[in-house]
């Protein structure tokens, strides 16, 4: 698992791989010039033993070879650790690319089904991690095992009984670091899981301020907000005293081992087996060799996390997409408005068959109006018609073609849809209604801001209809968002019309003066109209009456209400019963 | 920033003791260098073993109780700034609560969010830096710097050299990254926006057939994304070899001026390895200090976010006099409005326009109107939610503005357009509405309600817990539990804001009846769409761009006036019935 995992994101970063393989040279070539640098400063210092005897010649030969070692090593870091951040953060783009382009293949059950907050935060706090991991991960990793190799050659190249000692040290280094890291990394956990608590109640209450208020219930949330806050006050004590530990600890046994090599150094010193220069040098590359292994541990976590988030990001990739459209495949063009479902079953979950052998008949420039209780698979006929969806069997023809072998975009842009949920991005209300149409004239706008009578409210904005939309949507009621929606729909001039519960939001006096907009737009194309109001869909030249997925009834309102069957009931329940009070 | 202080007052033992361990072992630290050169220059020199073991020893000795100095430090800094956050947490939370819709609305509500959780981590970080290296990281400088110049006054030139150098580079590169990362952060924000936009509009987008200008769009932030971070990425990445640079410069020259001295027996060797060593500890210092700097100036920003909270006073506040408002009560008119006219922030025109009206005790009244006539802006008048620009409204008689706003708000029983619930069971949504309800009055509520059915039919009844905004529950379901919760509290007045849309017909009815069966002293204010749902009130709002143009019983109404007429004609089937017919006799 891991290594399919590591092998993926090796892909990615393998798209760079000249340049990684010019870091990992350049991070070759500064850190071992970095290494070399302390045997010349040892070698200088044993060319000054003390008064009178400071030879300036060999000196000054020293100090030139020592100007070259530090320029060309602090160059080639410059540039090794440009490489990698160009490495990293370019990775990192495609996979926001590749996931981005797959999340728009993935059908329509996927955003159904995931919570999109969790999709947020694959997109931002995962890649996160995998930048950071990437980043850190070439630039000290490979550093870190050149220091420390290089490191352990001078030293026993210097000495070998002091070299013995500070690697007899190190390990306990490492096993205290990789300790603390262990223990803090469980309380880490534990302190996420609160803060997601945390989170969760913070967002509920806050978002919903509203409520809280209308109910008094303020001293309430508190109460239960200073539980969660002063469990995370325990846990984030802990993990952060506990995280905090690996430094002194560390810093400890680096300290250990310099006074170790100072004693076992001095001793030898004095029987003469070690100059003082040696010493010296010998100081600096035990400190070096025992740094990058205090960093590599914390590397490590921090690489697991960034595979941990890997492995998030893969599932998405690894999701199955909706199958790529053959470029042969025609194009619906010069739409008339046909449509034929022919036998077609459908259903969300094989478990639960929801349409069953359904056929209709639509000829062109009708408008059908589609009824029933919830759950009887309106939408899901809509859903079909669009595609969103594809007919477990059966067809659905739109002129006589298959959709199936028609161009996906080509189907729906021969649509106008207007949905109940009024979705609005950020933005001018220009930029929301152009939508579809990117390229309309200002005069067409205000044209049709007038037919959905959006113009009397987008007036009365602060910057007409150059207002931006934001987050909270200002001062737009729902009514008037849906009224927005319409007239996106209306600016595009589809050849066939959905209307899904589109004026569910809106009162009926603005919905019978929006309803003339659409019935001049209606006019020749074919619509569909569902609604829960049935006096909206009167009009319709067919009804189509489902229940739990079949169509049990259909006619237009007069043949209907003859029938004295399932709609009539419907609709005599709707006037009689809501008029009461 | 200072102004957030005071929430560490509780920690001050751990802030004052708390540094001051990290100077113990900052001191322990600086002299190893210097007792190393002992060592070198007596103990080697003289070839005194004894004498090496002894220091040693001291050295070891100064390191372990080092490493205790510095756990404790880590230990208080770990208490106070945790404890830091969490008091600053609550009182977040706490001041969020006293706030009025107005103020909130301006905020918004992921920026609250925000704030509470993302800026108090920040400033907890800034705290916990604080203690652990505000008085260490200056202290090894400055320390090390007078260690320098104790050993060699003159060579220690070369430090007071490299000082000044190097913080001209960290400012330099301070200067160019610091705004740089606020455009990432900013960019990183429209990513996100975007990607946002495209989940929940997916449906749109493909209507539409945008996938392919979605895709540009989002390719376009994240090419503008990833330029930036390069950009900060390759000024930070000088930080790095610039300061190896300056400090290997800065030892050459120890060295190179280092050999003149002790040529001329002013120095010994060990001074001169001790002198390279303080060098590399001033450094290191100086980037820890580049680093606070660098945290401090982002919990600067925090801490201005959150204070811009803590310092909002909120709009609407109780009545600074207690009133005797159970004497003062008029039964006769339970809410009444007086001139009433009202403007939403950053709105050209008033969403209502002086309405005047009143409503009986036990009335039922209708109100009407179409979209964005005013209709749920009015209703928020009531519990005082937003308070009037001109005019008063009245509860029994006394201005909202004389209670306090929680006696005000028990009267009121809310149901609203959107019915919220809460994750928890579903008695503790209900409970919202009274907080010691019995078990019996829970189960009354949900009666009137018409929920009591269909929860009784879940295998946990009242204790199904509900997945947060009651996700898992139908549209339907929520608004009845919604109306249960308002039901339990016994409210005087019940407000309903178009709140049965997602009911179907025969629920909707049996839920009116019991409503009128049931409530016998509240009164209760309907908004609706439908003038079917509050055709039968004692009397009808109607508003029409925030004016009431009419006052009355649906009879009066639909003579005197022409929206009143326009909405119900609207709302009647064109073709087969006429006012008047049969079918639209009422129930009851």
């Amino acid at each position: 698992m891991e290594a399919q995992v590591l092998k993926r994101l090796f892909k990615y970063v393998g798209k760079y791989k000249l340049y990684i393989f010019f870091a990992l040279l350049f991070a070759l070539i500064s850190n071992i010039l970095f290494l070399i640098s302390p045997y010349f400063t040892g070698k200088a210092i044993d060319n000054m033993i003390g008064q009178g005897k400071v030879d300036f010649n060999s000196l000054l030969k020293i100090a030139m070879i020592l100007i070259f070692i530090y320029i060309t090593s602090s160059l080639f870091n410059l540039l090794q650790l440009r490489l990698v951040n160009l490495i990293s953060n370019n990775t990192v783009r495609n996979i926001r690319r590749d996931v981005f382009n797959k999340i728009s293949t993935l059908p329509l059950n996927y955003f159904d089904t995931n919570s999109h907050g969790d999709i947020m935060s694959k997109f931002t706090n995962d890649i996160e991690f995998i930048s950071e991991g990437l980043l850190q991960g070439i630039n000290q990793l490979f550093s870190g095992i050149v220091i420390i190799f290089g490191s352990l050659g001078f030293m026993i190249f210097l000495s070998i009984p002091i070299t013995l000692i500070v690697v007899l040290i190190t390990p306990v280094c490492f096993y205290i670091a990789s300790f603390i890291a262990r223990m803090s990394n469980k309380m880490f956990r534990d302190q996420s899981i609160v803060i997601g608590e945390l989170n969760g109640y913070v967002e509920e209450i806050i978002g919903n301020q509203k409520i809280v208020k209308a109910f008094n219930y303020e001293s309430r949330s508190l109460e239960r907000f200073e539980e969660i806050n002063t469990l995370l006050y325990e846990h984030g004590r802990a993990a952060q005293f506990y995280s905090s530990l690996t430094n002194p600890s560390t810093r400890f046994i680096n300290n250990l081992s310099y006074i170790m090599v100072c004693i076992i150094g001095g001793i030898m010193s004095i029987s003469g087996y070690i100059s003082i220069g040696k010493i010296s040098s010998f100081l600096i590359y035990s400190t070096q060799f025992s740094k990058p292994i205090n960093e590599i541990t914390s590397i490590i976590s921090q690489f697991q996390a960034a595979m941990a988030s890997a492995e998030r990001i893969f599932e998405v990739l690894d999701e199955e997409s909706e199958p790529v459209e053959d470029e042969s495949i025609p194009v619906l063009e010069n739409c008339r408005g046909n449509i034929v479902f022919d036998n077609v079953n459908f259903s969300y979950n094989k478990n639960k068959p929801l349409i069953q052998n359904l056929n209709i008949n639509i000829p062109q420039g009708s408008t059908i109006a589609i009824v029933g209780p919830t759950g009887a698979g309106k939408t899901t006929l809509i859903n079909l018609l669009m595609r969103f969806y594809d007919v477990d069997s059966g067809e659905i023809l739109i002129d006589g073609i298959n959709i199936k072998n028609l161009k996906k975009d080509s189907i729906r842009r021969s649509f106008g849809m207007v949905l109940q949920d009024s979705w609005l991005f950020t933005g001018t209300i220009r930029d929301n209604i152009v939508y579809g149409k990117p390229d309309a004239s200002d005069e067409e706008v205000k044209e049709v801001l007038k037919k959905s009578h959006c113009d009397s409210f987008v007036k009365k904005l602060p910057n007409g209809y150059n207002t931006i939309i934001t987050e909270n949507e200002g001062n737009l009621s729902q009514g008037e968002k849906q009224l927005l929606t319409i007239a996106r729909a209306m600016l595009v001039d589809p050849p066939m019309l959905i209307l899904d519960e589109a004026t569910s939001n809106i009162d009926t006096l603005t919905e019978i003066k929006i309803q003339q907009g659409f019935l001049e737009l209606m006019k020749g194309r074919t619509s569909f109209v569902i609604a829960h109001r049935l006096s909206t869909i009167i009009d319709a030249d067919l009804i189509l009456v489902m229940k739990s997925g079949k169509i049990i009834e259909q006619g237009n309102h007069r043949e209907l209400l003859s029938k004295k069957g399932f709609y009539e009931k419907l609709y005599n329940s709707q006037f009689i019963s809501s008029t009461g009070k | 920033m200072f102004k957030l202080a005071h929430f560490l007052k509780p920690y001050k033992k751990e802030v004052i003791l708390g540094p001051f361990f990290k100077l113990l072992e900052a001191i322990f630290e600086l002299m190893i260098p210097t007792l190393m050169a002992l060592i070198i220059d007596n103990g080697i020199k003289l070839g005194d073993k004894s004498y090496i073991l002894k220091i040693g020893s001291i050295m070891i000795l100064m390191a372990i109780i080092g490493m205790g100095c510095a756990f404790t430090c880590q230990y208080y800094a770990a208490k106070a700034s945790q404890g830091f956050g969490t008091k600053i947490r609550k009182a977040l939370f706490q001041h969020i609560g006293t706030l009025s819709y107005s103020e909130i609305d301006t905020i918004g509500t992921s920026s609250l969010i925000n704030r509470i959780t993302n800026d108090v981590n920040q400033l907890q970080l800034a705290v916990a830096m604080l203690i652990r290296l505000v008085i260490r990281a200056p202290f090894l400088c400055i320390g090390g710097l007078i260690m320098a110049m104790i050993l060699d006054f003159k060579l220690s030139i070369v430090i007071i050299f490299l000082l000044p150098i190097f913080t001209f580079i960290l400012y330099l590169i301070m200067y160019k990254s610091v705004p740089l990362y606020k455009t990432v952060q900013k960019k990183l924000d429209n990513l996100a926006q975007t990607l946002r936009e495209n989940l929940s509009g997916v449906r749109v987008v493909r209507a539409f057939a945008k996938i392919d200008y979605e895709k540009t769009r989002f390719e376009y932030s994240n090419k503008n994304l990833t330029e930036d971070m390069i950009k900060v990425g390759n000024i930070s990445s000088l930080l790095n070899p610039a300061t190896a640079l300056i400090t290997n410069f800065a030892v050459l020259a120890v060295i190179w001026y280092g050999g003149f001295r002790i040529n001329i027996g002013e120095m010994t060797q060990g001074q001169v390895i001790a002198f390279i060593n303080y060098i590399n500890l001033i450094v290191l210092a100086l980037i820890v200090v580049a680093n606070l700097v660098i945290i401090f100036t982002r919990a600067s920003a925090s801490a201005a976010r959150v204070n811009e909270i803590l310092e909002m006073e909120p709009s609407i506040n109780d009545p600074s006099i207690s009133n005797d408002y159970i004497s003062l009560k008029d039964s006769n008119n339970v809410v009444e409005f007086r001139n009433v006219s009202f403007y939403y922030k950053n709105s050209k025109e008033p969403t209502l326009k002086d309405i005047s009206f009143n409503i009986k005790t036990g009335d039922v009244v209708g109100i009407v109107g179409v979209t964005g006539s005013g209709k749920s802006t009015l209703l928020n008048l009531i519990p005082r939610f937003y308070d009037t620009f001109k005019g008063t409204v009245l509860v029994n008689g006394i201005d909202v503005k004389e209670y306090p706003q929680e006696e005000l708000r028990k009267k009121i029983g809310l149901v609203p357009q959107k019915s919220v619930l809460f994750s928890g069971t579903i008695s503790e949504n209900i409970r919202w509405g009274l907080e010691n309800a019995t078990v019996t009055e829970v189960q009354l509520a949900a009666e009137i309600s018409q929920a009591s059915d269909f929860i009784e039919d879940f295998p946990d009844k009242y204790n199904t817990v509900l997945s947060q905004g009651g996700v898992n529950l139908s549209g339907g379901q929520r608004q009845r539990i919604a109306i249960a919760r308002a039901l339990v509290g016994k409210p005087e007045i019940l407000i309903l804001d178009d709140s049965l849309s997602a009911l179907d017909y025969s629920t909707d009815a049996a839920l009116r009846k019991s409503l009128k069966e049931n409530i016998h002293n509240a009164s209760i204010i309907i908004v609706s769409q439908r003038v079917s749902a509050v055709k039968n009130s004692d009397s009808i709002i109607v508003l029409d761009d925030g004016k009431i143009v009419g006052i009355g019983n649906h009879d009066s109404l639909m003579e005197s006036c022409i929206t009143y007429r326009e909405i119900y004609l609207s709302q009647l089937d064109r073709k087969e019935n006429t006012y008047g017919s049969p079918s639209f006799e009422t129930t009851f």
